[in-house]
């Protein structure tokens, strides 16, 4: 028996993540009508002003993620809620900081595939054109999916604890991502619009900061959260 | 012999809320010996067994395990221990295999294929590796759940009601089983409502009333 390290632990646990993903495909797909249908309610509700869709369409898309994400995050815990799979995974030992590592990476991983899918669809609904390149896109839509990752871990392994943990999610997720919603909203419409006074930049550093406290605090804080 | 008892419990006391699961409870049980746990439901068994293997924490007291504290040397404790609980600790949407060799990765084991492989052949589940666990009676999650426990190779094995949900041809096999865990000198917790049966596999008893120790 040889110890794993970090992030070979993180890493044999992100696969069996991504394997009970692939495995009941019936949640993946639900997200992404989940996710579809929000991006055509914002439609049906502005109505067919489609240059105020244009304007907005950034916006729009990353609010469907938003509420998507917490379908996605709060589902990940739920599995582990299931048998009392946390508790064994625990006392195997795997190290809580891999379990944080994995889950969040899990996350991105989900909403980043889920925000390539809809930016089609987004383009069709809205009438919106990408003026940037796609590589900046995919770079605003990873870096604000692991905004939401990382943060969005930690508050559903402590709501998986409480009763009411449906409700408890959003509303402990939702305040505390709105500067790097803002952020990833902003940039997404520099991407689409055109960045004539190079803000691009700056966005993306406050969404940069963003993750580098938020995923440097559920690192250091997470062993807290799941342990007793 | 080892020298070094298996498990010490020092004045450990666990409380849920303002009830007090264990209440300054106080035992040493040598290394190499068995221990039946014997108490009525509530008594604070189930408890004792996850203080032990970690799960929780003791509100106070000192609890430890080969010599490792529990709280301070939490993950060396967790190496050595393996826990059948209530619960299978098992992944529904994995197969049988899957779930076993989720473990051999995390443990590191060497030739993790082989073991499992193996181990699914002692717990009968050869032919059903495959299958995802939400497909499995209750008697074959319990069977899985053995062998997750085996897996570990565990110096200290906590079993909490083992028979439960067994036929009984299974019911045997988990004897035999506990008896090779004893015969490879693994320390070997019991907690059941079988005392009889309990009686026949272990040297030591411990009855709890009320999170006590009560003589039985």
């Amino acid at each position: 028996m040889r110890r794993r390290g970090l992030l070979s632990t993180a890493w044999v646990l992100l696969r069996k993540d991504l394997l009970l993903e692939w495995r009941t495909r019936a949640r993946l797909n639900a997200l992404l009508v989940f996710a579809l249908s929000t991006l055509l309610l914002f439609s049906f509700a502005v109505g067919p002003d489609t240059r105020l869709l244009e304007r907005n369409a950034g916006g729009y898309l990353w609010l469907a993620l938003l509420f998507a994400s917490v379908l996605s995050l709060g589902e990940s815990f739920r599995v582990e809620a299931e048998n009392e799979c946390l508790d064994g995974l625990r006392l195997a030992p795997a190290d809580p900081r891999a379990l944080f590592l994995a889950k969040a990476a899990g996350n991105t991983l989900l909403l980043v595939g889920l925000g390539t899918v809809l930016f089609p669809i987004m383009v069709a609904l809205y009438s919106a054109k990408l003026a940037m390149g796609m590589g900046d896109f995919l770079l605003v839509l990873t870096l604000g999916c692991m905004s939401l990752s990382a943060p969005g871990t930690v508050y559903s392994a402590i709501a998986n604890h409480a009763r009411a943990r449906d409700v408890l999610l959003p509303l402990l997720l939702f305040p505390l991502v709105v500067p790097a919603l803002l952020a990833a909203t902003k940039a997404t419409s520099l991407v689409l619009q055109g960045d004539p006074m190079n803000q691009l930049g700056s966005w993306l550093g406050l969404l940069a900061g963003f993750n580098l406290m938020y995923w440097g605090l559920g690192f250091l804080l997470f062993p807290r959260v799941v342990e007793d | 012999m080892n020298s070094v008892p298996a498990l010490v419990l020092d004045d450990v006391s666990r409380r849920y809320g303002r009830r007090w699961a264990l209440a300054r409870l106080s035992y040493s049980l040598p290394a190499g010996r068995s221990l039946l746990l014997t108490g009525h439901n509530g008594s604070g068994k189930t408890t004792l067994l996850r203080v032990t293997a970690t799960a929780l924490s003791p509100t106070a007291g000192r609890v430890s395990v080969m010599g490792m504290d529990a709280v301070r040397e939490r993950e060396s404790v967790r190496r050595n221990v393996a826990l059948l609980s209530h619960a299978s600790f098992l992944y529904e949407d994995l197969s049988a295999e899957q779930n076993l060799l989720l473990l051999a990765e995390l443990l590191g084991l060497d030739a993790a294929k082989d073991r499992t492989h193996t181990l699914l052949e002692r717990v009968g589940l050869t032919r059903r590796s495959d299958n995802p666990v939400r497909h499995f009676s209750a008697g074959m999650r319990k069977r899985l759940a053995i062998a997750r426990l085996l897996m570990k190779a565990p110096k200290l094995a906590l079993l909490d009601e083992p028979f439960g949900e067994l036929d009984p041809a299974a019911i045997d096999a988990m004897e035999r089983v506990i008896h090779e865990l004893k015969t490879s000198g693994t320390t070997v917790i019991l907690a059941t409502h079988l005392v009889e049966q309990g009686k026949s596999l272990c040297e030591e008893r411990l009855h709890l009333h009320d999170g006590r120790r009560v003589d039985a």
